[in-house]
């Protein structure tokens, strides 16, 4: 990465960048990407809050024993260890399968249009490396 | 061999096995790459336990432990919002952050905003950010080695040595090592936590015949406060201003960890986004089983020990873990417990210089890259090797200046200096790191408002409130300026630095950031044209 080390923006981008971002599979990348993290960060950190305002507001609900000594805020305390796990697996399965396809094509179709391309400027990865 | 001596042989084992690590990594660091990300080259699960190194820090380890012996339910609630936060660093950071940056946090803002302005403020926010946290962790130690060695611990001048020692351990894993030797100290620290903490947790359960309800139970009885010690309430639920306070605490825990700096650049230790994803995803598993270990760890000391006010536990409550391990090896003056108790200690010293290096390097790596090349040289082109020996002389300076404040900042709560530099991270950093990738019009005035806006923000309120006049327990407890009634800022903070990254944005027009945006977006999902791992 040619970061110019001076007052203003970096050199301007390659053309390709522009190029990739308008094909219908960056499109599709990014609005798989969007509609699956923005809905599940919404999710946790509501049913995150929700536990510190129970924790809070709510000492009847959460002091209800369940089991023994076991009572309801530490079993919701435990379902927040839960959902974490869960969600982290859900993410790692689906990126597996909706984006990283998507994300190696259009890699891919990157490298070849640098390798092809002529001028210092689109061979800047390989410079780097 | 007393009990001392063996904590002694201990400690200098574990100081003597970093060092030599470091050493060895030493011989594999030649160019920037090696020095600043270890060369990208660690597997995502080799990352991912450098990750726990670096996240589980003493505060962890001994301070929920602790604040769950004392306080009970209301210690757990930390450990909760910690493992809570990986969550967003999986979903919204590590991978573009990884695709995006090169070194440092500010990288990836200077994609496409105009450099000066954004390296100084990123910088600025790096060294704050670290310089609170590794406060935390100095004070730790001195505290925490003064006691286990049986030294007074009034005894101010051994605390300082401690200091002092722990300081210059520090400087030389980041000067001598870089990231390699950071990230195989951090490794080391995390195996031998893990394997720790698994031990006392199977020796407290098999007391309790395994039964989690029985363990819940004798805590109750044994902490004297009965069935309200499972319950929520105990150390917040006083009054409404106490009740806001602790969501205040739970925003900024949830949020911050996307945002410190030492984390963030761990992110670029691997070779590919999708290492960097792995690494997260093993992280969170560490993470996770460590902070249920706690729970055991805390109403084990709760149940086992005595925990009254008065009592060693009940006066400084990061000792619970130490003093339990004594206890479940057989209790004090037995064999058992002494190796316990000196193996614990060692863990937990291990613990603090794994987490430290980790600071330094953080804020060494941001004054070098950003300040010193991206700032200071602007003109003129910087060697690789002039940029390292930058990095490693700020090493030597930030380390310098940390051990010259954590003497005099003995006085402050080590839960409260970690608790403000995620607050600090969650109000300064996670705004400006989640604009810059998903909204396309957010320009350097956003940028640099956000980030300079959440920081004297959250700093501002912070010194407004009662922590630092107007109680007993203030920096300044003979005087009163608090105007600010909560201890924990994020509530404002947080809100004022999206705010103001919102509000600068919209109120200039810079098309070159919009026009970039095109090429952060491309290579931050897709990694074409990101930086890979060095071939030596």
């Amino acid at each position: 990465m040619a970061d110019t080390p001076d007052g203003s923006y970096r050199e301007a981008s390659a053309p390709i960048y522009e190029d990739l971002q308008r094909t219908e599979e960056f499109q599709r990348l990014r609005s798989r990407y969007r509609g699956f993290v923005i809905p599940w960060t919404v999710a946790f950190l509501v049913w995150y809050l929700t536990y510190v305002a129970l924790s809070n507001w709510a000492p009847g609900f959460m002091n209800t024993q369940v089991v023994g000594h076991i009572n309801v805020a530490l079993v919701f305390g435990l379902l927040q260890f839960v959902t974490t796990f869960g969600i982290a697996w859900l993410y790692a399965v689906y990126s597996q399968r909706n984006f990283d396809p998507l994300a190696s094509e259009l890699n891919d179709r990157f490298d070849r249009a640098a390798a092809s391309a002529a001028g210092p400027d689109a061979l800047r990865k390989e410079d780097d490396r | 061999m007393n009990q001392q001596a063996l904590t002694t042989v201990l400690f200098l084992s574990v100081v003597a096995l970093t060092v030599g690590i470091t050493f060895w990594a030493s011989r594999q660091t030649k160019t920037a790459a090696d020095f600043y990300s270890g060369g990208r080259s660690f597997s995502g699960f080799q990352n991912g336990l450098a990750i726990g190194g670096d996240y589980m820090s003493a505060a962890s380890f001994l301070g929920i432990s602790g604040a769950i012996a004392i306080y009970g339910y209301d210690g757990f609630l930390y450990s909760i919002g910690f493992l809570v936060a990986w969550l967003v660093a999986l979903l919204l950071v590590a991978e573009m952050l990884r695709n995006a940056g090169r070194y440092t946090m500010a990288d990836q803002l200077a994609f496409r905003m105009r450099q000066r302005p954004i390296r100084t403020a990123a910088s600025v926010s790096t060294v704050v950010v670290s310089i609170f946290y590794l406060l935390a962790q100095m004070v730790g130690a001195g505290t925490l080695v003064a006691l286990l060695l049986g030294v007074d611990p009034n005894n101010n001048f051994i605390k300082n040595i401690v200091i002092v020692g722990v300081g210059l351990l520090m400087i030389f894993y980041v000067v001598v090592g870089g990231m390699k030797g950071t990230t195989y100290v951090q490794i080391t620290k995390a195996v031998l936590l893990m394997l720790g903490s698994a031990l006392i947790v199977v020796l407290v359960m098999a007391k309790f015949d395994f039964n989690i309800s029985k363990l819940l139970g004798e805590a109750a009885d044994n902490s004297g406060k009965g069935e309200a010690f499972l319950q929520p309430g105990l150390q917040y639920g006083a009054t409404l201003t106490s009740q806001i306070d602790f969501l205040s605490l739970g925003i900024a825990l949830v949020l911050g960890t996307a945002g410190l700096p030492h984390i963030l650049i761990r992110f670029y230790t691997v070779p590919t986004a999708r290492d960097a994803r792995k690494s997260v995803l093993w992280a969170i598993g560490l993470i996770g089983a460590f902070y249920l270990m706690t729970l055991v760890l805390g109403f084990g000391a709760a149940a086992l020990l005595d925990t009254s006010e008065g009592s060693t536990v009940g006066g400084n409550s990061n000792l619970a873990s130490p003093l339990l391990a004594e206890a479940v090896g057989g209790g004090d003056g037995s064999t058992g417990g002494a190796i316990l108790l000196a193996l614990i200690s060692a863990v937990a010293f291990a613990t603090i210089l794994a987490v430290v290096a980790g600071l330094t390097l953080a804020s060494s790596s941001s004054v070098a890259h950003d300040l010193y090349r991206g700032v200071i040289k602007k003109d003129k082109p910087v060697t690789e090797k002039d940029e390292v020996r930058v990095a490693r002389i700020s090493a030597f300076v930030i380390g310098g200046v940390a051990i010259v404040l954590a003497i005099p900042a003995q006085r402050l709560n080590i839960a409260f200096l970690v608790a403000l530099a995620f607050a600090v991270a969650a109000s300064a950093n996670l705004p400006a790191i989640l604009f810059n990738m998903f909204w396309k019009r957010f320009n350097t005035r956003g940028a640099t408002w956000s980030i300079y806006g959440g920081l004297i923000t959250c700093v501002g309120l912070v010194l407004l409130s009662p922590v630092a006049s107007g109680a007993p327990t203030s920096l300044f407890p003979d005087s009163d300026w608090a105007i600010f009634p909560l201890n924990n800022p994020g509530i404002v903070s947080i809100p004022a630095g999206f705010l103001l990254g919102i509000i600068g944005t919209l109120s200039k027009r810079e098309t070159n950031s919009e026009k970039l945006y095109a090429e952060l977006e491309v290579r931050a999902l897709t990694g074409a044209g990101a930086e890979g791992a060095s071939q030596h």
